[in-house]
């Protein structure tokens, strides 16, 4: 017994050793250690031996079957192991071929760079108010301080529906139909499109959009100007942004200025980019002229307010360095996936 | 507005300050300077030199080898082709290595194989013109009569050494567009004394006023009106410093009359005319409106058909100018004037601007006028000019001043409110620092009221003057402060539903575009619109551009189709694009339209065919959470192919619109593929739109799935099948998928077979199989109600 049962192990050790693959090592294991097996049939003739044998054999027997079964999984294991690196060599594939790419859509650069103003100005306290485009007279002009006479009037700049409707030509109305409706205290952008009488060309377009800003309050100062439009210029062109306000005249406001920014590439040198002045100016803005808030029923005694305005076109020609107005509006599929 | 910064520095000391820092300083108290040149910074290596001898050039019949004495030691020999030279002229002569205006450069070389060191130069050359020296020729050199030796500078010579400025002026400011506005400004900016002075005339040829009468009947647009009559008048060149002051601002120099009208207007910021006075019949002028068709040839030869808006100066006869624009040929100084007329007026500024445009003509005049001048300058200009007549002994001044006065001498007067202003503005100056201010503006000063000079119109209201002193004290000086107390920026509730609706198309792969929101009228032909369609009524531009751009969209569908075909024509393979684009609808007369947005999508190449628009559009909605919806085929969408088109409708509204575009809009559009399109009212998506989202628990029970092939008529929707499945299998319907639509072989004609796959769930508990053959069952039925059976 002990014999059959050493030469079974050595058998066992030899045949396991050279099993190929998985089935063979199935059979070995039905072999050996199945119902039917070589070791069961060994175990089936114990109870012939002598009694004091026993121990002694049960005791064999059992390493015997405990060796199998560990030379069975340490096999596995290693056929598994080979079988895997067989399908990962024979997977290999060249990386370097293309994607599947799937089709996406470009938010248009006009988009893009207004939410990220949008965002900003959410950030400090703003609401987003829109407004009519094609507008009443008051509205745009009359309401601002611009009564009839007014250069900024004149019909080549601006496109009428009659004498007393019009294509809005600065978004400005959106602030007046605010504090209309509105009590102060008021913080608004009103961004949208605006219309005037130019004719299409690589930096002019009939139609563009403008942002807006209003702040209506009690104790609103010059200094607040100042002060928020430091925060807008520097989240939009950094931190070391050198910004000035230098006065200007518009109707609205007073006391007004436009601010410029040191210019990029020359810082204030003078250059190309800023046509020699060191400097690019970026907006307009000033102190809600009394009138204005008088006009739209705000006591200017006891409130002040500041109010600004850019054009996003500009903007975001000198954001990506686009060279044409026109591209915008054109809508080329090649011009619009590169944003 | 050009400066000329000697003429400036007459007025205010400002020594030898740096140009840079001048223009700096000054544009930072609101005077913007654009840009300034010096003049003569062109020209260098430019010097006067002596002709000392010349000879005709042994090989030409035109060329003369002169020898010049430029004060460099040995003279030069210096070839030149002018004739109109003699020994002992003094020349410009431009020397090896040399610039001229122009960026020219001028180097050693040989003419005909003799040698010649520089060039003589004329006054082209040197970018004159015989009215800067009258008494030099054109054509030749520039034989110089100035005091000079040879070897200076020529820039010295000539008097090139001013520097012109030039600002932008904004329009609440016309007196800014004189030199002493800006010396003004200037003195305030610097802290510099302001040297003005009070014009003298002598007089004593004569009473002007019995001479000349003047009459303003239309009082309304001619608040004042002075005249001066001046005798005998000399008209030759004016002399140099006079030419030159009036080049630095970019003035041609003409006469000593027309210059010293010029002269004034750019140094008062006060339009001036002369007339010959005795053009003026009856020696009357008049100012009145012109009569309807009332002619007139204005000083530039052109002729002019005035109307009753016009305002005329006029004599007994006729129009002899148009009032603030342009004066009539008919009184223009000629050889033989001896006496003339300075006019120096005011008139009314929109009525200027107005008449300057009906006629056509916008002059240095009328674009001062048209910003509304003060009349109260008239006088002091008038007398200005009659000054410089006897300094420049131009002709004999007499006594007088004829005059019609419709104005009203007010002076503005607005409290200083010092707190207010400290407040309004963030900064902290006393009564004294503001007055000292207002001071070196112009202002006076009646205890705490300050008094506005009649030059500055623009100031009424405390916060002009808060303007003023924040200009002075410095914009870079007031301190930059966030705004106080906290505020919560937020998107609405329908800016969110549109950002959804930007996401939701970018990420089904369409690009936003902007279009413009005007159009052609021809472009409702475009998309085959019916001619009588109500969508046709636009609103209109009354002054378009073009055509193109002449009415407000309806629709957005030509603009999208107009961006497809530019793609298409770009040879772009496929394009993909949305808009959320607003349309004007027009209600009443004299009231605004009605501006509304919609979504639309448009697309050609790739997969694009009806049933991907029609997925988007679904998916769209899906994700807007608007339920409830129905497709109807449709065959009369403008634009639109008549059996391939789709209306939405929700809650009996419409909706929206899918289909693929019309073939001969296609064609009309130069687009030659498939296009598909769909549009969406973005007010009725947002009123269905459901926006209490509650959850639903995962199933925890097993769904069963039946397939059904049915029979049914081949014109038969299918989304009636799909209708007669929910309302049969009710609440157990979890899912419907339609897998297969066939019409052909193994069918009958006139039938096609439609086959769904159903799964069905209980939330609560598993279906039985009597629970599923009962629904099973009623589903059936209702299919038979629909015209369908199940395929044997």
């Amino acid at each position: 017994m002990k014999q059959e049962l050493e030469a079974l192990r050595e058998k066992a050790g030899r045949e396991l050793k050279k099993a190929a693959d998985r089935g063979r090592l199935e059979d070995l294991r039905v072999q050996y250690l199945g119902k039917k097996g070589e070791i069961t049939a060994l175990l089936r003739q114990m109870g012939k031996l002598p009694a004091d044998e026993r121990p002694e054999a049960g005791k064999l027997a059992n390493e015997v079957r405990s060796f199998i079964e560990t030379e069975l999984s340490g096999r596995a294991a290693e056929i598994k192991e080979a079988e895997t690196a067989e399908r990962l060599k024979a997977e290999k594939i060249d990386v370097t071929l293309p994607g599947v790419r799937r089709t996406l859509g470009s938010k248009h650069p006009l988009s893009i760079e207004l939410d990220d103003i949008k965002e900003i100005f959410i950030g400090m306290g703003f609401d987003i108010v829109s407004g009519p485009e094609v507008e009443y007279d008051y509205y745009n002009f009359e309401a601002l301080n611009m009564p009839k006479d007014h250069p900024a009037r004149d019909t080549q700049d601006t496109f009428y529906i009659n004498d007393n409707i019009l294509l809005r030509t600065q978004t400005s109305p959106v602030q007046v139909r605010t504090m209309e409706k509105q009590k102060p205290p008021i913080r608004i952008i009103s961004p949208g499109r605006v219309y005037r009488s130019d004719a299409v060309d690589a930096t002019h377009s009939p139609l563009f959009h403008q942002i807006e800003g209003l702040v209506v309050d009690r104790g609103v100062t010059f200094s607040n100007l100042k002060g928020t439009l430091e925060i807008l210029l520097k989240h939009m062109y950094g931190e070391d942004t050198v910004v000035r306000f230098r006065p200007h005249h518009f109707p609205f406001t007073e006391p007004s200025a436009e601010v410029d920014v040191q210019c990029f590439s020359c810082h204030g040198e003078g250059c190309r980019l800023c046509k020699g002045e060191g400097w690019i100016e970026i907006l307009g803005c000033g102190m809600v002229h009394p009138k204005v808030l008088s006009n739209c029923g705000i006591d200017p005694d006891e409130y002040s307010g500041f109010a600004f305005g850019m054009g996003l076109e500009r903007l975001v020609m000198r954001k990506y360095s686009i060279d044409d107005m026109r591209l915008f509006y054109e809508n080329d599929v090649r011009f619009l996936n590169q944003f | 507005m050009n400066l000329s910064m000697r003429w400036l520095k007459e007025f205010v000391p400002l020594d030898d300050m740096p140009i840079r820092d001048f223009t700096e300083a000054i544009t930072m108290s609101g005077s913007k300077v654009e840009s300034w040149a010096t003049e003569g910074s062109e020209i260098s290596g430019v010097v006067t030199g002596k002709v000392l001898s010349l000879e005709k050039h042994p090989d030409s019949d035109h060329l003369w080898v002169t020898k010049t004495d430029a004060g460099c030691g040995e003279p030069l020999q210096i070839i030149t082709g002018a004739q109109n030279l003699k020994a002992g002229d003094m020349v410009p002569v431009a020397l090896h290595n040399s610039t001229l205006p122009g960026g020219k450069k001028i180097k050693k070389g040989k003419l005909r194989g003799l040698e010649s060191n520089g060039m003589l130069c004329s006054l082209g050359e040197l970018g004159l013109t015989k009215h800067d020296f009258p008494y030099a020729i054109e054509d030749g050199i520039f034989v110089l009569q100035e005091d000079c030796v040879p070897g200076q500078p020529i820039c010295d010579v000539l008097g090139f050494n001013d520097t012109k400025v030039e600002f932008e002026i904004t329009s609440n400011r016309p007196d800014c567009f004189s030199v002493i506005g800006l010396a003004r400004e200037a003195a305030a900016t610097f802290g510099k004394p302001l040297n003005l002075r009070k014009p003298e005339v002598k007089g004593g040829h004569g009473s002007g006023k019995e001479m000349l009468s003047v009459k303003v009947e239309a009082a309304d647009l001619c608040p004042m009106y002075s005249a001066r009559v001046v005798k005998n008048v000399r008209v030759k060149p004016s002399p140099r410093w006079m030419r030159e002051r009036l080049r630095a601002m970019g003035v041609r120099p003409i006469n000593n009359i027309v210059d010293i009208t010029n002269y004034v207007m750019l140094e008062y910021g006060q339009p001036m005319h002369s007339f010959d006075y005795n053009a003026i019949s009856g020696h009357e002028i008049t100012v009145r409106r012109a009569r309807e068709g009332e002619e007139i040839i204005t000083l530039d030869s052109t002729k002019h058909t005035l109307n009753h808006n016009n305002l005329v100066i006029a004599d007994k006869n006729k129009a002899v100018a148009v009032a603030g624009v342009m004066g009539g040929e008919n009184s223009e100084i000629v050889d033989g004037t001896t006496t003339i007329v300075f006019e120096s007026a005011c008139f009314n500024g929109a009525s200027v601007r107005k008449t300057a445009r009906s006629v056509g003509m916008r002059t240095d005049a009328s674009g001062l006028y048209e910003k509304g001048l003060d009349p109260n300058n008239c006088i002091p200009a008038l007398d200005r000019a009659c000054e410089l007549v006897e300094m420049l002994d131009a002709g004999d001044v007499t006594d007088g001043i004829i005059e019609c006065r419709n104005f009203e001498e007010k002076h503005t007067k607005i409290r200083l409110e010092t707190d207010w202003i400290n407040r309004f503005l963030g900064i902290s100056l006393t009564a004294g620092d503001m007055k000292k201010i207002l001071g070196k503006l112009g202002c006076g000063f009646d205890g705490d009221d300050i008094i506005v000079p009649t030059f500055r119109p623009d100031l009424v209201h405390k916060a002009d003057i808060a303007e003023e002193i924040a200009r002075f004290f410095g914009y870079d000086k007031i301190t930059a402060a966030p705004l106080a107390g906290g505020a919560l920026g937020k998107y609405t509730k329908r800016q969110k539903f549109e950002r959804r609706i930007n996401d939701t198309m970018l990420s089904l792969g369409a690009s936003e575009i902007m279009t413009y929101s005007f159009i052609s009228p021809k472009y409702y032909d475009k998309i085959m619109m019916p001619k009588d369609s109500a969508m046709r009524n636009s609103v209109k531009i009354s002054n378009p551009l073009g055509e193109d751009t002449s009415i407000m969209r309806t629709t957005a569908l030509p603009s999208m189709l107009e961006v497809l075909s530019r793609n298409y024509n770009n040879r772009n393979v496929s394009a993909c694009l949305y808009e959320l684009a607003t349309i004007y609808i027009p209600t009443e007369e004299n009231k605004l339209p009605n501006e509304s947005k919609v979504l639309i999508c448009g697309m050609y190449g790739g997969k694009a065919d009806f049933f991907t628009a029609k997925g988007m559009a679904e998916d769209l909605l899906c994700r807007l959470s608007v339920y409830g919806w129905e497709i109807k085929s449709s065959g009369n969408e403008s634009g639109y192919h008549p059996g391939r088109c789709a209306v939405l409708t929700v809650g009996g509204e419409k909706l929206g619109v899918i289909g693929e575009i019309h073939p001969e809009v296609a064609e009309n559009y130069g687009i030659g593929e498939r296009a598909v399109s769909f549009s969406l009212d973005v007010d009725t998506m947002y009123k269905y739109a459901e926006f209490q989202k509650s959850y639903t628990p995962l199933p925890k029970f097993p769904a069963v799935s039946r397939d059904l092939a049915l029979i049914c008529g081949e014109s038969t929707p299918v989304a009636e099948l799909e209708k007669a499945i929910r309302e049969g299998a009710g609440s157990l319907l979890e899912k419907l998928t339609l897998f297969d639509v066939y019409t052909g072989k193994q069918i009958e004609s006139g039938k096609k077979s439609v086959a769904f796959s159903l799964l069905l769930r209980r939330a609560d508990a598993t279906l039985t199989e009597e629970q599923i053959t009962s629904a099973m069952k009623k589903v059936i039925k209702k299919l038979e109600a629909a015209g369908a059976a199940l395929r044997s």
